[in-house]
């Protein structure tokens, strides 16, 4: 064999392990960042993408959880009975105004906190971390805590008012002092987290705003309203999608305060909320059909919230 | 059963996803022991406290039968436990090779998860006559296969505090105290009223009005169903007279507004807020604990009105479970009336096996915290006359909605005895309709 033919040889094989190099390249750029994401989508799939349409498939049974394995076909019985339930109209309205009477008043104060914040101060890190603490807190603990202040015969907030010379109120048995105490179980855990969210945005705005605001005379507040909210919208946006999800699946906060059988909350369901009225459909009385039909409700309207936030999300940016 | 197993364990999977509480709690509670060193492990599921473990009898029954070890779980509340028993069943797995079925939900399996269970009622060394008759038709099902045995029952009695109804100017010695209403719920309430006249400030006379519905409506045979299975809430003398007599009380200021289990309810007791209170045997440690030193020779326990039962369990072996021939042996045995009546000494729940009641550790068994009341008679004497209890599937539910909807709209939110009957049939609909 000629040296050649030898080196030849030799060359080819270096081209073939190139070749080979650069098409396991091409694999790796192209099909890796796939690999790299598939485990989530395998979990997605069995844990959030099966058991959705399972339910939907559920709800389209009349099924009780006494024999789970016996379906028998009820079309849209389920959801007509929805339709024609008091109960459900009820916690869909519950879950409407414990949702605006926890998200208002918890946005709007985590934006002052924040806002005041992100002013210069001393320990600034130390009012960081404590704004957080409540949300690093359990539900169940916060709920416990705040049940024992809102007791009626030996709560704190009553020893309080009667210390004012206020009547003492029964918080569970209203209407409206009910879902309040439940809003301020939501809005305590969930402030803090929502200003940091907001610091670190404000944080993002250019200083230079600020200046030239300053130099055409713009007092604080004119400054706020007119460089910091503008410059937070997406934030903004993203924090009203996120706390309107969290209240349209409310669950553990009215639960625990409900004490025994707080899965009616309350005598009059006055703070049951569509995710308790599932569990009362699914886990207690054994609807597991009705239940179903329930949570795809409460997707659907979730669907609806999020088309809208699109829509609101599309017109700020084109005012931009 | 059409749907074939990987329907049923699909479901599973959907219903424990949705639960997550109540997979986590899954998560803890199955894989019933392999076979530790040799020896056979026996896997017992209960909720709440059952007593045994505290009792000695797991030990006692492995010095027996040293080649078995008894393993038990504990979820503290039915609630809980009774829906992931569901889920078990239904998947075949996860079971314990005894588990305890309340009697709220003991005619809900007898009717529908007997073909889940091993028939007991021929097992070795059981004798039906052995139970009190109500208790053991409980847990039989309609073709007469036997899916539980009785464990203890919860015969009603009244908890009442001796300083307040001398302050009221009451009777205090509890045969007196009895006197005051026996046979008829209705003395007792007037015996409210009396109270009221001259209650001691700050004290009211009964604890719930949901307590007293519940004492009343658990002393008659048919309360929500009738012999066929047919609902009769609506209309049975049961409901009515309970529903009265609660929602007068609560109208009349009789009760103190708590709602039982809870902690203003606990509060209550140690403040002493209110002078009686319905209660079964396994409620007199709850008092104790409560009422705290503050209550001591305070309490007192007298016959009530009338014998209703409150609570009770079965323990009965699955289908399913690893080690059934042994599981059947220790169940038998733990319910036999000598060890019901070393699990009363331990736990103060009474033996649903009458002839536990002449031995000596129920027959004389003094409270001393209630001031020495002979619980053991009183109880046992409760537990025989109660009537052949019939129950049916959503009895749980339908009495939760009288209590926790109706009767305590009524004294809760003040609102007319009509409207919370409107309230509490509309969940009881809404309960029993699939």
């Amino acid at each position: 064999m000629s040296g050649a033919a030898a080196a030849q040889a030799a060359h080819d094989r270096e081209a073939r392990r190139r070749a080979r190099r650069s098409r396991r390249y091409r694999w790796d750029v192209r099909y890796s960042p796939y690999a790299f994401i598939a485990p989530f989508f395998l979990f997605f799939a069995a844990f959030g993408l099966f058991p959705l349409l399972y339910t939907g498939w559920a709800s389209l049974h009349r099924v009780e959880l006494s024999a789970p394995g016996d379906m028998q076909w009820a079309g849209l019985h389920n959801y007509v009975r929805l339709l024609d339930d008091d109960l459900f109209w009820n916690a869909l309205r519950n879950t409407f105004t414990l949702g605006v009477l926890s998200t208002v008043p918890q946005l709007l104060m985590a934006l002052g906190l924040a806002h005041l914040l992100h002013q210069r101060m001393r320990g600034a890190s130390f009012f960081r971390v404590a704004l957080l603490t409540p949300y690093a807190t359990s539900v169940a603990a916060a709920s416990l805590v705040f049940v024992l202040l809102f007791g009626r015969d030996y709560g704190m907030i009553n020893w309080a008012l009667g210390a004012a010379g206020i009547a003492p109120v029964d918080w569970q048995s209203g209407t409206w002092t009910s879902q309040l105490a439940v809003s301020s179980i939501v809005i305590w855990r969930w402030t803090g987290y929502n200003a940091l969210i907001y610091l670190a945005a404000m944080q993002a705005i250019p200083k230079d705003l600020y200046e030239s605001a300053a130099l055409d005379g713009a007092s604080a507040w004119r400054q706020f309203r007119h460089v910091t909210v503008p410059s937070l919208r997406p934030t903004l946006l993203f924090t009203v999608v996120v706390s309107t999800i969290g209240a349209t699946q409310l669950f553990g906060e009215p639960l625990l305060f409900g004490g025994a059988a707080g899965q009616k909350g309350g005598a009059a369901h006055q703070f049951q909320t569509l995710g308790l009225y599932l569990y009362e459909q699914g886990w207690f009385n054994f609807h597991l059909g009705r239940a179903s039909a329930v949570a795809w409700a409460m997707f659907l309207i979730l669907l609806v919230i999020a088309a809208v936030a699109a829509l609101v999300g599309r017109r700020l940016r084109a005012d931009r | 059963m059409h749907g074939g197993s990987r329907t049923s364990r699909t479901v599973v999977i959907l219903t424990a996803v949705t639960a997550l509480g109540a997979a986590l709690l899954a998560g803890c509670a199955d894989d019933s022991g392999d076979d530790a060193g040799g020896k056979t492990v026996i896997s017992v599921g209960t909720f709440g406290v059952f007593g045994y473990q505290q009792a000695g009898l797991y030990k006692e029954y492995e010095k027996l039968h040293p080649d078995v070890t008894i393993k038990e779980s504990v979820i503290e509340r039915n609630d809980i436990y009774y829906p992931q028993l569901l889920t078990h069943l239904a998947a075949g797995s996860g079971l314990s090779d005894i588990q305890a079925i309340e009697v709220g939900n003991i005619n809900e399996v007898a009717t529908t998860q007997a073909d889940k269970f091993e028939d007991l009622s021929g097992a070795p060394g059981v004798d039906k006559k052995r139970w009190l008759d109500w208790k053991w038709a409980q847990a039989t099902a309609p073709d007469g296969r036997t899916v539980g045995l009785g464990t203890d029952i919860g015969p009603t009695a009244l908890c009442y505090r001796k300083d307040l109804f001398r302050k009221a100017g009451l009777p205090t010695r509890r045969d007196e105290v009895g006197k005051l209403w026996a046979g008829d719920w209705q003395k007792y309430v007037d015996t409210g009223v009396a109270y009221r006249k001259k209650a001691p400030k700050g004290t009211v006379f009964m604890d719930s009005a949901s307590g007293l519905f519940n004492a009343v409506v658990n002393g008659y045979a048919d309360r929500f169903y009738d012999a066929e299975g047919k609902l009769i809430y609506q209309h049975s003398p049961a409901v009515k007279t309970a529903w009265r007599l609660a929602t007068g009380a609560a109208e009349g200021g009789l009760t103190a507004r708590l709602k039982q289990f809870e902690k203003p309810w606990d509060q209550a007791f140690a403040n002493g807020r209110f002078a009686t209170v319905a209660c079964a045997p396994w409620m007199l440690g709850y008092i104790k604990e409560k009422a705290g030193a503050a209550g001591k020779d305070k309490w007192d326990v007298a016959p009530a009105p009338r014998p209703g039962n409150w609570g009770g369990s079965f323990i009965a072996v699955p289908r399913a479970a690893r080690h059934k021939a042994q599981a059947i042996d220790l169940a038998v045995w733990l319910t036999r009336p000598e060890q019901q009546a070393k699990v009363f000494a331990g736990q103060a729940s009474i033996p649903s096996t009458p002839a536990a009641y002449r031995l000596p550790a129920v027959k004389d068994a003094r409270n001393p915290y209630f001031g020495d009341a002979p619980t053991g008679t009183i109880f046992s004497a409760a537990a025989q006359g109660i009537p052949t209890l019939r129950i049916g599937p959503k009895d749980q539910q339908i009495a939760q909605a009288f209590t926790d909807v109706g009767v305590l709209q009524v004294e809760q939110q003040g609102k007319s005895p009509e409207a919370g009957w409107r309230a509490a049939v509309e969940d009881i609909q809404s309960a029993v309709d699939g």
